[in-house]
This record gives structure tokens, C-alpha cells and sequence, in this order.
């Protein structure tokens, strides 16, 4: 790994589903620290693209390179290895489980441990929950999410299960993290608390960021950069301002016939 | 006037004091990252200290004001501390405040630095640095989000502690010498009231001021070294400012500061406070909780849980009132104690307390009634920033529902002739900071005029019964005090607010609003259909459940001997809910009476006319701005 040059580089990527093309030949940059907007219409491809390049489907042409590495064809436990989080579109959280353990759970690729001590809970098997507890707790401080710890996750509100779920991502301490519609749902006051976190975690951690967001407002307010999708190519790139003015963006939002 | 020990005659000095006495004795405590840390006296002088020399450090001069902003922290406190030990004095402000009432008070109290939480009290200070030319440093506690700011001026409170610690070495006499040169008279702190008119006063109280009372209450009360608070009330309250800082110094008993203000009742349970204070609102908001949960609860329980909490307030009634409870109920009540009261406070958080207060405003009987008798000593305690918060208390064994309580040691109280309560105490304060002429009207030959009216009863219990403004007379000559009558109407469950009319009228007369929660529930149980607030507000069945509760407030003013006269002989029921939105009210649901006398007087004079009902057309402006118009049939009801 190297720390000069793109995070992430996804280079002339497709993704077929048989007759179906998702994603024809999509190449993508994530620079270190950046927060970058991947929008579009409704099928355009954002999802299979977040899926593509959190391993949850192989690409059928193209490579995926991370810090300069190739990884095109890990499965997804390889990828959060790898320093990749995400979060999903509809809560995917353990609806039973308290916030605090669905937190945890989060930092199961950091726990190395063997069956009798933690059975035992003895020597270094303690030392490292209680490290990651301290972790974990670090998140809850910085989410605001104290007075809902040992509440169900199941029982929360929609806007708070979204702000659990980011915890959790955040929990693995990831390079880059991938937002799936992190807004999707919320109200307005929902909104802004989120995009506060958003920009915090990326100010405060230096976490790179790609998250898929519906609401302009939102994403011209917090992304440094924006993709545009549209019928699974990228039709555009650049800062929000650019992209607002793209004729081809416009043509693709407000609608212009296709062949 | 009692005297003060010359070392302990500050308060910087008594937490030196403590440290020296109970150096590993925890002083305050703090829940971070979901554990409780605590802070010995020893390390909240240490603190105290660093804080101080760091201030020292970029220049604080004896009588510089520091504005002290945000959620009860013990880093706050040890920023009071260390400012008083300078000769600076602290200037609590609201963590909530606006930008404006901010920079008013931050300008106006010349404030040079400010000790703040975190980001979003920055934010709000480098927006009105402007407007605040003495403003030169921010102090911040959390850095988060705060990083990449380069403003001048600002430094985290990390950095301040070092060199705090470079001054230590290179003039190690220092922080002694500035702590000595302190005195019982110096201004201690300056508490900013807001009132409902005109901008915030700046009251300024002295240490003696809060030594001398901070101990006769202890005194009073009862309390000792091992209390447990918990602070979660703002800290520009004068109330805070006493009990978990002047007290907690003056007692050593320690002192809790809740994780977030979302957690407080969650850290409630935890601590398990000896020592408790809430304004009625929060008591209120108590027993809405264990009502809900109650109704939640499997049908045996329920009755269970109802019959024990019916049987220990019927007793708690009789006791306010000088009657032996009967002799079944109290065979009973240790039965209902182990299974409805102790788990009950258990779970409230309420097990250990021994003293508890509620103060502010009115509180409502049957609240006050709900807690008392679950075996919670809750008092009613008087008082205002200007008597260093404290005038009255009620006296263990000697608490009435009506009354605030008899005057503590040293305080005393008269009535002026206008029926006004004036007091006289070693705690009250020495003026309000640069407005001498707010002063001059408050402050008289030593004693302060309250604005409240009031009176002491035979046994010497005051009794305040509205503010002193408001207090006019019926055409006839009857006193009449509209927000103590109307304080009993809104006691019932199903009147949401109330307006009185009676000055320079024959009588008394009443606009009540219905609650549209309760009467609609009401309704609901009996079969009776409604369409809309306004249609449920003019049901007949609804004008007689009315009748009933004004006619109760009634009989309970019959009882009263200075108030009796001033009985409700008419009343309607508005046809719409008074809003702030219309001006009706104040967003903190203060009845605006001069706007309500104009907009409703044809309503008004119906009332004091020979009609039986009045036809009404009223605009009303909708939450997106729209407006629209209502109309009804306001039937008018005399009270037998």
C-alpha cells in the first residue's frame, strides 16, 4: 500500500446481470480525505456500483484498484479487511440487539482472540473487550447516541437506526466508507443532524467517503465532488458546481428521450 | 450579621480548604464514554488552579468578567472557581441563549474572556465578536470540529492548563498571593435574569452573600457531607449556582454532571441523588412518564399499582391538612410500600433522596401531592436570583400545598402596603450591574422589592399568589389576583390555560381553554361525537364538565380568606386555543393579558351582559402562514 495517488480507483468496470448491463464501463477516482457524491436516477447504477466496489458483486470487465493494490475480485469479508465500510439503503441493523452491541459488532474483524479465553473471559481476552468497548464508546460520544445504548436497536426511531448503523461502520475504523442513502427517510431536522455527522467524521477522522444521496440540497451542500450516473454510465464528474451546470446532468434529470 | 472565618471568606479559599481536609474525597463526578469519572477536591482545586494561572497567563486582571457558557461540565465549574480566585468574576450565561441575548449580555457585562463546552458555543461567540469589542479570548473545552479554526483569540482548554503550568514555575507565588488579596465582599458572580420585559439585568452577588446563606439553609436542612447532586440544571440559574457550587463547597457533598442532556433521567436512576431540585415542569413531566407506564401494564397490576397510589394520597391529603389519615390505610400503606412505593422511587431514581424542592412557579396539587405521598420529601422553596436564591423553604414536618414555606435564619419579610412581598437577608444582592436605576426600584433602604404579591398566614407561612403587577381589585374594592385563580382552574386535568377578567368590574368573570388530549379522551369514553376543537369546545356535556371544575376552584377559594370574594361568577369556553402563533401567548405560555382584552372584548363585555350566548367569527393564522376563519356559538355559563 502507498499513501500517494486515488483511495480507490475503479477503472472501466461492467456489471451484467445476464441480458441486463448495470454499469457499462464505469471508471471512478476516490481521492484520500474526500467526500464524493455518486447521483443519478433511479437505476442508474449507484448501488450496484457501492455493491461492485464493496465486493458484494464481481465486476464482468474492468479492475478495482485500493491504495494502489488490486483487488478486483475479493468477496466482501476480504474487503472490510481491507479498511472498507457501509452502510445499507434499508437499515440492516440486529433489531434485537441493544445499540451498544450492534456497535460491536462493528469491531469483529479487529478481535483476535481463541475459544478459552473468552469463554473465561481472562488476561487478554478482557484487556481487548475492554479496548473495544473504549472504541466504541469514543463513537457514541461522537454520534451523540449516550441515552440510547442499551436501547433495542429494533425500538429506535428511523432516524436514529440510520445514525446506529453509521456507528457501527464507524466502528471498524475504515479508510474509506460507502453511505448508501445515509438521508433517505429523514425529516429535515434528521437531515441536517446527519449531514453534520457526516462532515464531522470526515473532518475529525479523515475518513474518505462515498455516499449515494438523493436530496441536492444535501449533496451540493457537503460533497467536495460529484459522479453522476445515468442508464449505468457516468455521464459526469466533477465539483458540485460544475455538475449543476452540466447540460448532459440536466438532460439526464429533467428528462430528454432515449434511444 | 453573622460573621465569616477570615481564611474561608471566598469560595476559591473553602475548596482549598476542602482539598487540604478531604484531599481524596470525591468532590464532583462526570459520566464520560458511559462511565462515571470522578474528581477528588483535591484534583478540583488542582484543576481550579491550572485554569486560573492560564487565564493569569494571557492577562486576566482582578474584575475582568469571564462568561462562562455551557452544559453543566466539571471543567465549567472549576472555571468559576479559578476566575473568583483571580478576583475575576464569572458570567454564566444560557448554553440555549440566541445569538442576540448572547451578545447583549457577553457585551454588556464587558466581558474579556469565555470559558465555553465546545464547538457550538464557539460557533455562536465568532458570530458576535462583533458586537463584543472587550470579547479577546474563547476557551474551549471539546475540540472537536474545532481544529482547523484559526481565529485569534481562541485556545482549547488543554492548552490553557499548560501554561498555567509555565506561569506555576516561573512565578510560583502567584496564584497564593491573587487567591489572598480575595475577599467575603467582592462581587463572586454576576447572574443575567431575563424578565418578561426589557433586556436580562446583570445581578451581582458577593461571596458573603452565598456563604452566609448557602449555610443557613444547610443549616435549616439538615444536609451533610455526603449528599449527592445532580447538576443539570442550566448553570447561569442562580438555583445551580447555589446548590451545586456554593453548597456543594460549603457542605463538601459532591456533586453529578449527567452525560448529555438527552441521559439526565437515565444518570437520575444511577446516582440516586440525597439531594434533589426541579422546577415544576420536570415534576410534572415525572409523573406523566409512570402514569404511561402504568396504563401499560397487565390489568391486575394496574388495580394493584392504583389502589396503593389512591390509598397513600388519600393519606398525604389528610396529612396537608392537619388530619389523621384513617387507621385502615395506615395498616395498609407498609404493604403498598413494599410493593408499589420503594420500587416505584427505585425506579424513579427518588430512593435515597432526603430533601427535594420544587420552585419556579405554582405547582400543581395533585403533583405535589403524587410525590410527597410515595414517601419523597418535596418542599416548596422561595426565592429569586436578587436573595442569592433563597427566601422561604417549607420545614420538615411542616409542609402545607398552599404556601412556600416560613423564611429561613436571618431572612425576614414583610408585606408593603400595596399587598407587595418585600424581604431583607444577608443574601441579597448588591445591585444590578450598571443599571443603578433598576436598582434604586428594586433594592429600598436594604429590603428587595419581590414584584410578587403575597401574604404570611397565622403561623407565619408566606404565601405568594401572583405576581404583584397583575394583583388589581373588583369594582367593589374585593382583591383580585387573576394568575392565582387561574393557576387552580388549570390544576384540573382538562383546562389547558385560563384567562381571568375582573379589574374594576362587578366580578369575576373566565375564558378557558379546553385540553383537547383530556376532553377528547373524556368524550370518547361517554359516546360523545365531535367534529373539531371548536365543535367539542361548545358541547354542552363539555360546558358541564366545565361547570364542575370552575364551580371546585370555587370552593376552594371560599376557603381562603384574603381571596374569597374574588369567586368566578361567569364563564365561557373559548372556541379556539390560545397560540402564540396568534399572539394569544408567550412560546413560554405566558397569557398576554392586554392582547386578550382587546382581541376578545366583545367576547368580554357578552360576559358582563344579559346574554345566554355569543356569536363569534375569529381569524386564525395556520402553522404555513395561511390564515382562516373559525366560527361558533360561545355559550355563556353563570356558576350556581
Amino acid at each position: 500500500m502507498t499513501d500517494r495517488g486515488p483511495l480507490l480507483e475503479v477503472e472501466s468496470v461492467t456489471v451484467r446481470f445476464g441480458a441486463l448491463t448495470a454499469l457499462h464501463q464505469v471508471s471512478l477516482e476516490i481521492q484520500r480525505g474526500e467526500i464524493l457524491a455518486i447521483i443519478g436516477p433511479n437505476g442508474a447504477g449507484k448501488t450496484t456500483l457501492l455493491n461492485v466496489i464493496s465486493g458484494f458483486y464481481q465486476p464482468s470487465e474492468g479492475r478495482i484498484r485500493f491504495a494502489g493494490a488490486d483487488r478486483t475480485r475479493l468477496r466482501p469479508p476480504d474487503v472490510a479487511a481491507l479498511g472498507i465500510a457501509r452502510t445499507f439503503q434499508n437499515v440492516a441493523l440486529f433489531k434485537g440487539m441493544s445499540v451498544l452491541d450492534n456497535i460491536m459488532t462493528g469491531r469483529l474483524l479487529k478481535m483476535h482472540g481463541n475459544i478459552l479465553t473468552d469463554a473465561l473471559w481472562w488476561g487478554p481476552a478482557r484487556a481487548q473487550e475492554l479496548a473495544h468497548r473504549a472504541a466504541v464508546e469514543r463513537i457514541i460520544d461522537f454520534l451523540e447516541i449516550q441515552a440510547i445504548r442499551k436501547t433495542p436497536a429494533g425500538t429506535l426511531p428511523y432516524g436514529l437506526q440510520k445514525r446506529v448503523e453509521l456507528a457501527r461502520a464507524l466502528a471498524a475504523e475504515p479508510q474509506l466508507l460507502l453511505l448508501d442513502e445515509p438521508m433517505a427517510g429523514m425529516n429535515v431536522e434528521e437531515k441536517e443532524d446527519m449531514c453534520r455527522f457526516v462532515l464531522d467524521v470526515n473532518g475529525e477522522f479523515g475518513t474518505t467517503m462515498a455516499l449515494i444521496e438523493h436530496d441536492m440540497g444535501v449533496v451540493m451542500d457537503i460533497s467536495d465532488r460529484v459522479a453522476v450516473l445515468d442508464y449505468g454510465r457516468k455521464i459526469a464528474d466533477g465539483t458540485p458546481d460544475q455538475v449543476r451546470k452540466d447540460q448532459a446532468v440536466l438532460d439526464a434529470y429533467l428528462g430528454v428521450a432515449h434511444e | 450579621m453573622p460573621t465569616i472565618e477570615p481564611g474561608l471568606d471566598t469560595f476559591p479559599k473553602l475548596v482549598r480548604a476542602n482539598a487540604e481536609r478531604w484531599p481524596s474525597r470525591v468532590a464532583i463526578r462526570e459520566k464520560n464514554l458511559g462511565i462515571w469519572q470522578s474528581f477528588t477536591w483535591r484534583d478540583y482545586f488542582t484543576r481550579a488552579r491550572r485554569i486560573a494561572l492560564g487565564l493569569a497567563s494571557l492577562g486576566l486582571a482582578r474584575g475582568d468578567k469571564v462568561a462562562i457558557i455551557g452544559d453543566n461540565r466539571p471543567e465549567l465549574y472549576w472555571a468559576v472557581a479559578a476566575t473568583q480566585a483571580l478576583g475575576g468574576v464569572p458570567v454564566p450565561l444560557y448554553q440555549d441563549a440566541i445569538e442576540k441575548e448572547l451578545a447583549y449580555i457577553v457585551d454588556h457585562a464587558e466581558a474579556r474572556f469565555a470559558v465555553v463546552e465546545d464547538q457550538e458555543q464557539v460557533d455562536k461567540l465568532l458570530h458576535v465578536r462583533a458586537q463584543c469589542p472587550r470579547l479577546e479570548f474563547i476557551v474551549y473545552d471539546d475540540a472537536r470540529g474545532l481544529r482547523a479554526y484559526s481565529e485569534p483569540g481562541l485556545i482549547s482548554l488543554a492548552e490553557l492548563e499548560e501554561r498555567g503550568d509555565k506561569l506555576a514555575i516561573s512565578q510560583p507565588d502567584y496564584f497564593d498571593a491573587e487567591l489572598a488579596r480575595g475577599a467575603a465582599d467582592d462581587v463572586a458572580i454576576i447572574c443575567y435574569t431575563s424578565g418578561t420585559t426589557g433586556h436580562p439585568k446583570g445581578t451581582m452577588l458577593t461571596h458573603r452573600n452565598m456563604i452566609v446563606m448557602g449555610r443557613n439553609a444547610i443549616a435549616r436542612e439538615g444536609l451533610r457531607d455526603d449528599e449527592e447532586v445532580l447538576a443539570y440544571l442550566p448553570m447561569a440559574w442562580v438555583g445551580d449556582h447555589i446548590f451545586s457550587y456554593a453548597q456543594s463547597i460549603l457542605a463538601g457533598f459532591t456533586v453529578n454532571c449527567p452525560e448529555s442532556v438527552a441521559t439526565v433521567l437515565q444518570n437520575l436512576k444511577e446516582i440516586g441523588p440525597t439531594y434533589f431540585f426541579a422546577p415544576p415542569r420536570i415534576w410534572e413531566n415525572l409523573l406523566t412518564n409512570v402514569m404511561i407506564r402504568i396504563e401499560d401494564a397487565a390489568r391486575p397490576k394496574r388495580a394493584l399499582v392504583r389502589f396503593f397510589l389512591d390509598l397513600a394520597q388519600a393519606m398525604e391529603r389528610a396529612r396537608l391538612q392537619d388530619r389523621t389519615p384513617a387507621a385502615w390505610r395506615r395498616l395498609l400503606y407498609p404493604l403498598g410500600e413494599a410493593l408499589v412505593y420503594g420500587p416505584l422511587r427505585d425506579n424513579l431514581g427518588m430512593r435515597r433522596i432526603r430533601v427535594a424542592y420544587t420552585a419556579g412557579e405554582a405547582i400543581g396539587p395533585e403533583i405535589f401531592v403524587f410525590f410527597r405521598s410515595l414517601g419523597i420529601n418535596v418542599k416548596q422553596l422561595y426565592g429569586m436570583t436578587e436573595s442569592s436564591a433563597l427566601v422561604a423553604i417549607q420545614k420538615d414536618g411542616d409542609v402545607r400545598l398552599d404556601t412556600v414555606g416560613t423564611p429561613l435564619p436571618d431572612v425576614e419579610v414583610r408585606i408593603s402596603e400595596q399587598g407587595e412581598v418585600l424581604y431583607r437577608s444577608p443574601g441579597v444582592f448588591v445591585g444590578y450591574f450598571k443599571n443603578d436605576e433598576a436598582t434604586r426600584r428594586t433594592l429600598q433602604d436594604g429590603w428587595v422589592r419581590s414584584g410578587d404579591a403575597g401574604f404570611l398566614d397565622a403561623a407565619g407561612h408566606l404565601k405568594i399568589i401572583d405576581r404583584a403587577k397583575d394583583v388589581s381589585r373588583l369594582a367593589g374594592g374585593t382583591i383580585f389576583a387573576p394568575k392565582y385563580v387561574e393557576n387552580k382552574l388549570k390544576f384540573s386535568p382538562y383546562v389547558k390555560e385560563a384567562v381571568c377578567i375582573g379589574q374594576d368590574r362587578p366580578f369575576v368573570t373566565a375564558l378557558i381553554n379546553i385540553d383537547l388530549a383530556a376532553v377528547g379522551n373524556w368524550a370518547e369514553r361517554r359516546g360523545i361525537a365531535y367534529t373539531s376543537y371548536t365543535d367539542l369546545s361548545q358541547r354542552p356535556e363539555v360546558s358541564d364538565l366545565i361547570a364542575q371544575e370552575v364551580a371546585r376552584v370555587n370552593a376552594s377559594l371560599l376557603e381562603d380568606q384574603v381571596l374569597k370574594g374574588a369567586r368566578i361568577r361567569k364563564f365561557l369556553i373559548l372556541h379556539k386555543e390560545l397560540d402564540p402563533d396568534d399572539e394569544e401567548i408567550t412560546r413560554t405560555r405566558k397569557v398576554r393579558r392586554g392582547f386578550i382584552a382587546q382581541k376578545y372584548a366583545a367576547l368580554i363585555e357578552a360576559l358582563y351582559g344579559d346574554a345566554d350566548h355569543v356569536a363569534v367569527q375569529a381569524q386564525v393564522s395556520y402553522e404555513d402562514g395561511r390564515t382562516g376563519t373559525i366560527r361558533a356559538d360561545v355559550r355563556i355559563r353563570e356558576t350556581a
